[in-house]
């Protein structure tokens, strides 16, 4: 099996040698970086397979990092990384480029598991990212502007429900009788539409959430 | 008032009844309310009784008409003081607009001055619809508020002072008032440059001194929310290192507690749903010292109907909490338009369902017997080794 080669960027020291320490043999941890500026160049040096990026960070936190990487035309995968369980920050780092969210309480095993999918070009959703999505895309009396990109299918919806409900993608694939790859497929499909639907909603209702 | 704009689109009627707000009221809130329900700036509204009242008192009649058919909006504690500032500033451009009228003999008369009437209101919507987002930015900030008053205030005493000189001119009595004028107007000229220096410094230190007891409150705020919990977790933490499970129920109530204030909306768990369950939750986890992670997907008003589901969830994450020996519980309640369902899930070691005794009553009466019994219903899915989930479905009231 192929080794994962991963780059961890986060501020708190204790941080990234707990998640070193956590992850399987199949991880490789190249670097550590602990400010964007240190990241985007860690990023350009080492080319890393996927960096572990942390929200909140001095510098312009992880949004910053993902628009100076992704801006300049590097194809290295981000997995998103926080304590923070704010609308906001889980919307924003995913429409910034992120293939997944998770939050810092997530086990070693689900870790090393993550990294890998994300690897292999999946998504990573957390039941939390899952319940944001469908709130999103259900508050709206708008009709969407681009069918294809501003709704969800019947199947999206059943598979991010399974992912609110705890459900992991093995379980799904069962409780759907579908294959695993079938729900990665759909998974990496909402992905693409949260990232690329144009409906202000998105972020305005990321946005809202924090005001009321 | 601008927060009240905001929110109305979310108010659960479509098309709430009048009322006259008592925060923010000029006069009696009649403006404001009237604002409130066009979806307009009061500001406008204001504008058009005053200018309304010019014209053979048509604003002063319609304003009374509203004030009376009008409930007020109940207030609870103290009423909110009037801001007498903007009285002032509306008096003041009322008196300009009637010596303006009397002197052009526009609001006698009659017809004459609708046109006029009309196409100032027209331009102050016009105005209002320009860019809302940027209106609104001047208009928030009590800072903004205060000079936008003064603005206001002084444009009317300009206008008085024009209804005034063209007063005199009209009558043939400038000349003879000239000379007392311009000697009025050295006084107040040498008297306000004496005073300014000392005034402009006065409010620049009122405001530094404002800014300074904002910024006090806030920090006192957080230090006190920090007091109450986070060291008082931590040092209930270092009095219970030697019980591990004690200190995990310890950090992860506190965690829970700081996520909800730093990153929740504020929500009454008494009105709404999601915030219930999360309520639920968070005590049945402080109870049984298992994490319960919760998703809402969706939020409705509690009724009486969402009250057994709110039981029988509780039951199904005592049940997880307690006998599944599952690491972690996961809650996911959704709210759809017709119904209303909560998943209650475990990875623990399950059950076999057949195998539970008729009286055994958490799982048959609490959780299957009361959602049937109010006209919902709990689907129970367990096997030995595979886990449980309880899912309980409700409809809505329609």
């Amino acid at each position: 099996m192929k080794t994962v080669r991963v780059l961890i960027v986060d501020d708190h020291r204790l941080f990234r040698s707990g998640v070193r320490a956590e992850l399987g043999p199949s991880i490789q941890v190249v670097g550590e970086a602990e400010d964007v500026d240190s990241a985007v160049a860690a990023i350009a040096e080492l080319a890393p397979d996927v960096v572990l990026l942390d929200v909140h960070m001095p510098g312009g936190g992880g949004q910053e990092v993902l628009k100076r990487v992704l801006g300049s035309g590097s194809q290295v995968r981000f997995l998103a990384l926080s304590v923070s369980d704010a609308a906001e920050d889980v919307i924003g780092v995913i429409r910034g480029g992120a293939r997944g969210y998770v939050t810092k309480t997530i086990s070693g095993t689900e870790l090393t598991d993550a990294i890998v999918r994300v690897s292999e070009g999946d998504a990573v959703f957390s039941p939390r990212l899952a319940g944001f999505v469908l709130d999103a895309f259900a508050s709206t009396e708008a009709p969407p502007i681009d069918p294809e990109l501003d709704s969800l299918t019947q199947r999206e919806r059943e598979v991010l429900r399974l992912i609110a409900r705890g459900y992991a993608y093995k379980e799904i694939a069962k409780e759907l009788f579908i294959s695993v790859k079938t729900v990665e497929t759909h998974v990496s499909s909402v992905l693409r539409k949260l990232q690329l639907s144009n409906r202000h909603e998105l972020s305005r209702w990321a946005t809202a959430r924090r005001l009321v | 008032m601008l927060h009240e704009m905001t929110e109305m689109p979310n108010a659960p009627e479509a098309y709430p009844r009048m009322v006259r707000p008592v925060s923010g009221r000029v006069v009696a809130g009649v403006a404001q309310g009237a604002a409130a329900q066009l979806r307009l700036d009061p500001v406008v509204l204001r504008l058009a009784f005053v200018l309304l009242t010019v014209v053979d008192g048509l604003g002063f009649v319609a304003y009374a008409a509203l004030w009376m058919f009008t409930p007020r909006e109940q207030v609870n504690g103290r009423e909110p003081s009037r801001d007498w500032g903007q009285l002032a500033a509306y008096g003041v451009l009322w008196l300009a607009l009637a010596a303006f009228g009397w002197m052009t003999g526009a609001a006698s008369g009659g017809f004459g001055a609708w046109p006029i009437a009309i196409g100032g209101i027209g331009a102050l919507i016009l105005w209002q619809q320009a860019d809302p987002g940027r209106r609104k930015r001047w208009m928030s900030g009590a800072v903004r508020q205060v000079s936008t008053t003064w603005v206001r205030t002084g444009l009317g005493a300009l206008l008085v002072a024009v209804g005034a000189i063209g007063f005199l001119a009209a009558s043939g009595e400038l000349a003879k008032a000239r000379t007392g004028l311009v000697f009025t107007a050295v006084v107040v000229g040498g008297i306000l440059m004496i005073v300014a220096p000392w005034l402009a410094s006065l409010v620049k230190e009122l405001q530094r001194e404002r800014t300074e007891r904002i910024r006090q409150e806030e920090r006192a705020e957080v230090a006190a929310h920090v007091h109450d919990s986070v060291l008082h977790t931590l040092t209930l933490i270092q009095r219970n290192a030697h019980d591990s499970r004690e200190v995990t129920r310890l950090a992860r109530s506190q965690e829970r507690e700081l996520r909800n204030w730093l990153y929740q909306p504020k929500q009454d768990a008494d009105v709404s749903l999601a915030a219930a369950v999360r309520r639920v939750a968070a005590e049945e986890e402080d109870a049984h010292g298992v994490p319960i992670e919760v998703v809402c997907v969706g939020d409705c008003a509690l009724d009486e109907r969402l009250g057994p589901l709110l039981h029988a969830a509780r039951q199904a994450m005592v049940n997880a909490a307690k006998y599944s020996g599952a690491p972690v519980v996961s809650v996911y309640a959704e709210v759809e338009t017709d119904e209303v369902t909560i998943f209650v899930r475990d990875r623990g070691k399950g059950f076999v369902l057949d195998d539970v005794p008729e009286d055994r009553m958490g799982i048959r009466q609490s959780i299957i017997g009361r959602m049937e019994r109010n006209g919902g219903s709990a689907r129970v899915r367990t096997e030995p080794g595979d886990g449980t989930e309880v899912m309980l479905t409700m409809k809505r009231n329609p």
